[in-house]
């Protein structure tokens, strides 16, 4: 079989668009990233997470700078939860971290309120300072509590007052 | 009663050495792949033959199926006001099933049967006689490329179908019923991970090129050697090649946990 260039050509160009789109869907699509490429690791516990995954973005006033790598139990039975934020950001230690959900029931991400101390996070440190996901069953149902107490508060007076 | 168990009896093991038979060819294959020379140039026109030929049909229905499934998935999720997770869907959907199961049913169709009546009619004008008189081996020479090329050639048309697709949901979901184009987009990167859905995608695609390459080839090199059995050949490989690339589909999804 002899050499023909143009077939040549073409069946290269076709490797190399399916590579592309290969590399589309793992890269941009998939959220392929080389791990540990010089970003600032930072760990934070969490008594609650509730639906928070890996690859939930962390924010700081509503802006992405980071994601969350991995979750695991820690020895007090709290949520350990690393993440891979942007290289150059210098977090005072005093910064800290909640668990947010967009919108009614949307996806969790963390917001991290940066604070005012002059000591900077250290790589690989950790947000000791850290609130706990809203968990809207928890909140109805102490609503439902609140309310049935409220109503058993005010019902009391008034029975008592039809009793006088 | 007792002719009707021997049928199924009968079946039972024209069926077990079938398998047998094509295992030895897989073998038989992937030892030719390996034995120098390497058949550089036959397996590059073959690549033109299954891969670039198969671009159009592959390209349009993936923009096709995006398309599709932006509409549906729009009136569906619009009822519930999530329209904004569109873009999960139609990608979640593409990624993980229909991008490598329809490219391998359209490959199966395009490209497998074309391989099976090629081999079929070399067999049957003895073509394949005639190498060996000269001392070649037909499965290094004419099966091991094309096989090799199937194999290299579904992940990426796999690939390329879903991006068309990907951008089939974006235009009726984005242009046409406008939905935002960042939560698509976000949407779409949040649902879908690297390890459990592209990469479960790439191997779906590579198994179904290993199936479907080596099915075609068996079909044609151990047809009947005249007109009738080339066409039986051919259908074979379209029904086998579909079925199999379906079962497979839903074993690999069990075993990978997808």
């Amino acid at each position: 079989m002899n050499r023909s260039p143009r077939r040549d050509l073409i069946v290269g160009l076709f490797v190399l668009a399916g590579l592309a789109a290969l590399a589309y869907l793992s890269m941009n699509v998939g959220g392929l990233t080389f791990r540990n490429q010089g970003g600032l690791v930072l760990y934070a516990s969490f008594d609650e997470i509730g639906g928070l995954k890996p690859r939930a973005p962390v924010v700081i006033a509503g802006v992405k700078v980071g994601q969350v790598v991995d979750i695991t139990l820690d020895a007090d039975y709290r949520a350990r939860v690393r993440m891979d934020l942007r290289r150059d950001l210098k977090l005072p230690v005093d910064t800290s971290a909640s668990i947010m959900t967009a919108g009614l029931l949307g996806d969790q991400y963390i917001s991290l309120q940066v604070g005012g101390d002059d000591r900077l996070l250290e790589n690989g440190g950790t947000i000791t300072i850290t609130e706990s996901a809203l968990s809207l069953e928890r909140l109805i149902g102490k609503f439902i509590y609140s309310t049935d107490r409220g109503g058993s508060n005010e019902a009391k007076p008034s029975s008592t007052g039809g009793e006088r | 009663m007792l002719q009707l168990i021997e049928d199924i009896g009968f079946a039972a093991v024209r069926f077990v050495a079938e398998l047998g038979r094509i295992t030895w060819f897989a073998v038989d294959v992937a030892r030719a792949v390996f034995t120098p020379p390497p058949r550089i140039r036959a397996f590059l026109g073959e690549m033109f033959n299954i891969g670039v030929l198969s671009l159009l049909i592959i390209c349009v229905s993936g923009a096709a199926v995006g398309m599709v499934l932006g509409l549906q998935g729009y009136n569906t999720l619009v009822r519930f006001a999530a329209e904004e997770s569109l873009g999960a869907v139609v990608g979640l959907s593409l990624i993980r099933e229909l991008g490598p199961v329809l490219t391998a049913l359209l490959t199966t169709g395009r490209a497998g049967s074309a391989t099976t009546a090629e081999i079929g009619t070399m067999v049957a004008t003895e073509q394949l006689d005639g190498l060996r008189m000269l001392a070649i081996d037909p499965v290094h020479l004419v099966v091991a490329p094309k096989t090799l090329a199937m194999i290299a050639a579904m992940p990426l048309l796999s690939a390329l179908f879903i991006v068309c697709g990907l951008a089939g949901g974006y235009f009726v979901g984005v242009a046409l019923m406008g939905v935002d184009a960042g939560s698509y987009v976000s949407s779409l990167q949040n649902a879908v991970d690297f390890r459990d859905d592209v990469l479960g995608s790439v191997l779906k695609a590579f198994v179904f090129g290993v199936l479907i390459g080596l099915i075609s080839t068996f079909r044609g090199y151990t047809c009947q050697p005249t007109s009738a059995g080339v066409s039986a050949a051919t259908t074979s490989t379209v029904v086998v090649g579909s079925v199999s690339v379906l079962l497979f589909d839903y074993i690999i999804t069990a075993l990978w946990g997808v």
